[in-house]
């Protein structure tokens, strides 16, 4: 296997909001103030594989789209570092700075992320004429045919974004991460806002594009049947880290985390018989990333959490064939299947009380 | 069986803007039994949530009902007079809305909002008030609910509002609740929770229910009966189980073929061309028709509802009826 096209290494992201004026003199005068430090993202690794479409899932608040602003270079992680290429695509230092035009992002809400104020056309050719990619009297040409490549009229480029639908606002939004020539883009609920039949427009668009343009792609949802059908890997988050990655189909077919199965388990299913729908649903509610739980993040809710899930976070290890998960009690194996002896580094114990249970 | 609970026929609110007349809801019929779960879906802008609003009497100006009847309980709601309305709603009509954020006063307590809903209908001593409120704030699936209800709204999540607000459409135990996108703005575990919990009440407290969501699969854990809007109509309206394995609506069926469960993974969605109209000039005859693959001369006007089989269907040219 080549060289992962792009790899986000022990990545952590910390939001502390400024102290107020009166927090600031409690400070200095000595007393203690309450910390209100949000792990959004907390050492989270990831590779995606050049031509590859990876998935993140995970409900609100699980740090799905703080992930994916660190991998687009948009936000600069508190810790750790993205490469592209082998190369990192921010600048160090006290101002990191976005280095790579390479990664592009499109955004959930079409109605925000374009300035109402711009002709579409200007706002697909800003960010290519800025970069050299292609010259100012050339924009023209340049922006038509990217709005041919997403379903769009030519002539649209002189209007402004209010004059499109969502679908369409949505397909320019897309030109225009496009027109940058990434080699990756990220795309962060691109179809969450949309209608149900405007969604399959847009998913179509996604993968006839990801045909002919040999994208790589990250593809952030909490929509897990979209996730399901566009994306060749999938990787779970809860509270700030991965849970479970693995090919698309395995963990469909056998989600081995606890918090994938209970997250499939959640999913209402089309009703085409008498039976009655039963859920299975996920007790409790999402802590607050503000004070994330001890141990392993998901113990509070999981239904077969022990003593040590309380004390011990569950580091990610290999449970198969390309796949790894977080927990302590998911047996770890070799890619065939065999078991990994307890006394390896980092290794969970050898005795496990939990096979991986098949979605019912 | 006891007659209809409500009752409604050809039901028509227009909003007269300045811009035109938008048709927002535009002739619908339908009949609710009691303790029968009516999904009420469609996309934005076909008119679902003006469809819940008036039957609440909610619709403000410039809109307004403009022909129609609804009959709930055996007494025409469109004409009555606001007071006697009033009466009506929250006891024996009540609404959860889409956003339990905005719907919940933010400056006062639980209580103090359930209390204002339970003494609008009724006088209640103190300590009685207090138990139907914990009561049903238990009944809506909330915890602790003793300890929780001299809280107020931002200290709950998204999930425990929405319980709140499903509580206080209980209070009176009405024998209607009208839903809009209750779990829209929910994450997927809170919302497999909610469903389940409204499964049991509806089930044990005898409620009917009309259940709005543009979710197909949502909608057909819970309802038995489903109504597909399009553009301010009913075009569809059936048996759960026999709408969604043989739609007859070109509109049905596009919209369930269109969802990736449909298709294997990796390839083209089937999707519906075009996009919903505007509701200002709607095109004459079948609404659908500019996106409709079955569309030819005779969808220039508008298709009259065909009832068989306990379905209801808008249609020059249904999909074929296959037997099950």
């Amino acid at each position: 296997m080549s060289a992962p096209l792009v790899v986000a290494d022990a990545v952590s992201k910390r939001f502390t909001p400024r102290l107020s004026l009166g927090e600031r003199l409690a400070v200095r005068l000595g007393s203690p103030v309450e910390s209100r430090t949000v792990h959004a993202v907390d050492r989270v690794s990831l590779t995606i594989q050049k031509g590859e479409v990876l998935g993140l899932v995970g409900e609100s608040g699980c740090g799905k789209s703080t992930l994916g602003r660190i991998l687009t270079g948009i936000l600069p992680p508190s810790e750790g570092h993205v490469l592209l290429d082998g190369r990192p695509i921010m600048t160090g230092g006290r101002r990191p700075a976005k280095i790579d035009r390479r990664i592009q992002m499109v955004f959930q809400n079409p109605f925000a992320s374009l300035n109402p104020r711009m002709p579409i056309g200007k706002a697909i050719s800003e960010g290519p004429i800025a970069h050299g990619l292609v010259r100012r009297d050339r924009a023209t040409t340049y922006v038509a045919d990217w709005l041919a490549r997403v379903g769009l009229d030519a002539d649209y480029a002189e209007r402004y974004p209010h004059q499109f639908s969502g679908g369409q606002r949505q397909r320019i939004a897309v030109a225009r991460a496009l027109a940058m020539q990434p080699d990756v883009i990220v795309c962060d609920e691109p179809v969450a806002s949309l209608d149900v039949s405007i969604q399959a427009q847009i998913i179509n668009l996604f993968l006839e594009l990801r045909r002919e343009l040999a994208l790589t792609m990250l593809f952030i949802s909490h929509d897990l049947s979209v996730v399901k059908h566009l994306c060749d890997r999938v990787a779970v988050m809860y509270l700030g880290r991965i849970v479970e990655v693995a090919q698309a189909a395995a963990l469909y077919a056998a989600p081995q985390h606890p918090y994938t199965r209970g997250l499939l388990d959640s999913i209402p299913k089309l009703r085409l018989d008498e039976t009655p729908v039963t859920f299975y649903p996920i007790a409790g509610e999402l802590p607050t990333p503000l004070a994330p739980p001890s141990g392993c993040h998901f113990h509070t809710r999981c239904p077969i959490a022990e003593e040590r899930c309380r004390v011990t976070a569950p580091p990610l290890v290999q449970v198969g064939d390309r796949r790894e998960a977080a927990c302590l009690l998911v047996p770890a194996t070799d890619a065939r299947g065999y078991a990994v002896p307890s006394c390896m580094p980092g290794g969970p114990p050898a005795a496990s009380p939990t096979p991986g249970l098949p979605l019912s | 069986m006891t007659g209809p609970l409500l009752e409604v026929r050809d039901l028509a609110t227009h909003f007269f803007t300045r811009a035109g007349i938008v048709k927002a809801v535009d002739g619908i019929s339908f009949t609710l039994h009691p303790g029968e779960v009516l999904g009420l879906v469609g996309e934005s802008g076909s008119g679902k949530t003006v469809t819940g609003f008036s039957l609440l009497g909610l619709v403000d100006p410039p809109g307004r009902i403009v022909r129609g009847s609804i009959r709930f309980e055996g007494r025409e709601l469109v004409g009555m007079h606001p007071i006697e309305l009033r009466r009506m709603r929250g006891r024996r009509l009540a609404m959860v809305f889409q956003d339990p954020t905005t719907t919940l006063n933010p400056v006062l307590t639980i209580a103090e909002q359930m209390r204002l809903a339970l003494t609008a209908h009724e006088r209640l001593p103190e300590a009685a008030l207090r138990k139907r409120c914990i009561e049903v704030l238990t009944i809506a699936g909330m915890p602790d609910a003793a300890r929780r209800l001299d809280a107020y709204p931002h200290q709950f999540s998204g999930g425990m509002r929405q319980r709140v607000a499903i509580a206080i459409a209980l209070l009176h135990r009405p024998p209607l609740i009208v839903a809009d996108e209750p779990t829209t703005a929910l994450d997927v575990s809170i919302q497999a929770q909610i469903l389940t919990e409204m499964k049991s009440l509806v089930r044990e407290m005898g409620t009917s229910l009309i259940w709005i969501s543009h979710d197909l699969a949502t909608v057909s854990s819970l309802a038995d009966r489903i109504a597909v809007m399009y553009a301010g109509r009913i075009v569809e309206d059936g048996p759960t189980v026999a709408v969604l394995r043989n739609p007859r609506h070109p509109y049905t069926g596009g919209l369930l073929e269109s969802l990736p469960a449909h298709t294997a993974p990796g390839r083209e969605l089937a999707q519906i061309r075009g996009m919903t109209p505007s509701l200002l000039n709607l095109p004459q005859g079948c609404p659908f028709a500019p996106r409709c693959d079955r569309a030819d001369a005779i969808c220039g006007s508008a298709p009259d509802v065909v009832q068989a089989a306990g379905r209801s269907l808008r249609c020059h040219h249904p999909l074929q009826w296959v037997a099950a």
